[in-house]
C-alpha cells in the first residue's frame, strides 16, 4: 500500500488520507484497489480482449463498467454509477485505437464510508494505467459536501452526506483540469456549485501528485 | 523521486531529452527541441527542409501540435539514430511499460495455441484481443499435397505477416525466403507459462543476463515469445522447472539476488 496522505496537512485540502495498491490480482489485464478513509473499492480490468455478438463496434472499443455492490445483486443506484463511470472513461480512453474490442471494467465494492462515487473513478483510474491502455489524459474523483450553513466538506463520510443540504461528485481531467463529469443530490445555488467546482480543482492536484508518486514508486524497482 | 517532484502536479509539459529515463503519465506532453529555421506556416521546400533525422514516435507515444502526447504509463526511452551524426531531433522515443495484455504487432515472434482447423487455414490464440490465423502453406516445404502436420492444441512458433487494429492478424512460420529459420510446431513435450510482457522483452534484449546465467546450469531449449508466453524444455521434467521457477521469479528479483539463487542451484 501506498499512502498518499502525509501530503495532505500540508497542502490544505481536508481530503480523508488514501492509498492505493496496484496489479494485485493475478488474472486481470489491469488491477488496483483504492482507499479513501474507510472506503475502498476494488478494479479489475480486463482489456482489449475478444468481443461478442451486438456490443462490438467497427470505430472503437466497447467500455463495458460493472459495479459490483458489497452485498447482493446491483440495482437501479448501481446501474446509475456505471454509466457515470463509463461515460467519464470514455471520455479518456483512446478506444479508436482498439476497434472491435471490448474493455471490461469490474468494480467490487469492498467497504463504502461515503464518497464511494469518487472513490470509484480513482479506483478505475489506477486500473486503466495498470492496464496500460492508451489514454488521452488522468481522471480523478472528488465528492464535495454542502452542509446546512453553506460549508464545503470535501471526501466526506456516510453520516457528513447525510447531514448535508447537497453532495456533489467531479470527475477532473489531468490535462486542463476540466469536469469530465458531475452529478449532484440534493439542491445548492450556481454559486455555490462554482466553490465547490474549486475546491475539488484544488484536491485533484494533491490525487494526481500521489499518482505520479505512485507510478514512480513503481517504475523505480525495475 | 526528486525528478518527479520537479513536474507540476497534473499534466507535465517537459522537454523530451530531459524525460528520457523518467517515468511519464498519460496526458504529459514532451516538447521537441524547435529546428533552426523550422516555420511550421511555410512548406517544406529544397534540400535544407529535410531533417537528416527522422523522428520516430513509438509505443505509449503520439503527435500532437506541442510535440509529443504520452499515452501510456512507463520510462521514456529513447534510441539515437542509426547513422549518428548528432542529429538532436532524430531517433525513436519510446515508453516501456508494464502490461499483461498482447496486441499483434507486425514482424514479432509469438508463441502460439491452434484452437481449430478450418479449411485451409487454422486458427491460433496468442493472447491478443482477436485469433491469428495461420495457412497451412505458410510452413518450409508446405505444398497443396504436402501438408504439415498440425493438430488442435498444438503450439505454433511464428511470425506476424498481417497485425493492424482494423484486419484479422495473420501469422507465418517462413521467413521471407521460405526457410522456417526456427519457427514452425513446437514439440510434442516441454512446458508451456505466461510472464508480463515487460519480462519478456527483458529476455530477449541482446546479450541478457538471465539467459546468459541460466545456460551455464545444464543444457535447455527455450522458446520466447513477445506475447508473453514462454516454452522450456531440459532434459528432465524437474529441471524444466527449475527454469521455470526462476525466469517466473527474475521479474522480482534484483540481480545480486538471482545470483545468489543460481549459485545455490549450481552447488547441487
Amino acid at each position: 500500500m501506498e499512502p498518499g496522505g502525509a501530503a495532505m496537512a500540508a497542502a490544505g485540502c481536508c481530503l480523508r488520507p488514501f492509498s492505493c495498491e496496484r496489479g494485485l490480482l493475478s488474472r486481470p489485464d489491469g488491477s488496483a484497489a483504492f482507499v479513501q478513509g474507510d472506503t475502498s473499492v476494488l478494479a479489475g480490468l480486463y482489456g482489449p480482449a475478444e468481443v461478442r455478438g451486438s456490443k462490438e463496434s467497427p470505430e472503437r472499443a466497447t467500455l463495458e463498467v460493472l459495479l459490483r455492490p458489497k452485498v447482493g445483486l446491483p440495482g437501479v443506484g448501481e446501474r446509475s454509477r456505471e454509466q457515470l463511470l463509463r461515460q467519464t472513461c470514455e471520455a479518456v480512453v483512446l478506444g479508436a485505437l482498439h476497434p472491435r474490442t471490448a474493455i471490461t471494467l469490474v468494480l467490487q465494492v469492498l467497504s463504502d464510508a461515503g464518497s464511494l462515487l469518487s472513490c470509484c473513478l480513482n479506483a478505475a483510474c489506477m486500473g486503466l494505467l495498470d492496464a496500460g491502455l492508451p489514454l488521452s489524459a488522468l481522471f480523478c474523483g472528488v465528492t464535495c459536501a454542502l452542509d446546512a450553513q453553506g460549508a464545503i466538506v470535501l471526501d466526506p463520510t456516510t453520516r457528513q452526506e447525510q447531514e448535508a443540504r447537497a453532495v456533489l461528485t467531479f470527475a477532473i481531467d489531468s490535462t486542463e483540469k476540466k469536469v469530465l463529469m458531475a452529478t449532484t443530490r440534493g439542491s445548492c445555488s450556481v454559486e455555490e456549485m462554482q466553490q465547490c467546482l474549486v475546491a475539488a480543482q484544488r484536491a485533484a492536484d494533491t490525487i494526481f501528485q500521489f499518482y505520479r508518486d505512485s507510478a514512480c514508486r513503481r517504475y523505480s524497482k525495475s | 523521486m526528486a525528478e518527479g517532484g520537479k513536474m507540476a502536479a497534473g499534466s507535465g509539459k517537459m522537454a523530451a531529452e530531459a524525460a528520457v529515463g523518467q517515468v511519464v503519465l498519460p496526458g504529459d506532453v514532451l516538447l521537441l527541441p524547435a529546428r533552426p529555421g523550422h516555420d511550421a506556416e511555410q512548406l517544406p521546400l529544397g534540400s535544407e527542409a529535410a531533417p537528416r533525422g527522422r523522428l520516430l514516435c513509438g509505443p505509449g507515444l503520439r503527435r500532437c501540435a506541442a510535440g509529443l502526447l504520452v499515452t501510456k504509463c512507463g520510462l521514456l526511452r529513447h534510441r539515437q539514430p542509426g547513422g549518428g551524426g548528432g542529429a538532436a531531433a532524430g531517433g525513436a522515443y519510446w515508453v516501456d511499460s508494464q502490461q499483461k495484455r498482447y496486441v499483434p504487432v507486425k514482424g514479432d515472434q509469438v508463441i502460439g495455441i491452434v484452437t481449430a482447423r478450418a479449411g485451409d487455414v487454422f486458427r491460433l490464440d496468442v493472447g491478443g484481443s482477436e485469433q491469428a490465423s495461420l495457412s497451412y502453406l505458410a510452413f518450409e516445404g508446405a505444398t497443396k499435397r504436402n501438408r504439415p502436420n498440425v493438430q488442435v492444441g498444438d503450439l505454433i512458433y511464428g511470425q506476424f505477416l498481417v497485425a493492424n487494429k482494423d484486419m484479422e492478424p495473420e501469422m507465418v512460420c517462413i521467413d521471407s525466403s521460405g526457410k522456417a529459420s526456427g519457427m514452425g510446431v513446437i514439440g510434442q513435450d516441454g512446458f508451456l507459462f505466461k510472464v508480463s510482457l515487460g519480462l519478456i522483452r527483458k529476455l530477449l534484449a541482446p546479450k541478457c543476463e538471465i539467459i546468459q546465467e541460466l545456460s551455464q546450469l545444464y543444457p535447455f531449449e527455450l522458446v520466447l515469445g513477445m506475447n508473453g508466453r514462454i516454452w522450456v524444455k531440459a532434459k528432465t521434467v524437474q529441471q524444466t522447472l527449475i527454469i521455470v521457477n526462476i525466469l517466473e521469479a527474475c521479474e522480482y528479483m534484483t540481480s545480486e539476488q538471482r545470483k545468489q539463487a543460481l549459485a545455490k542451484l549450481s552447488g547441487n
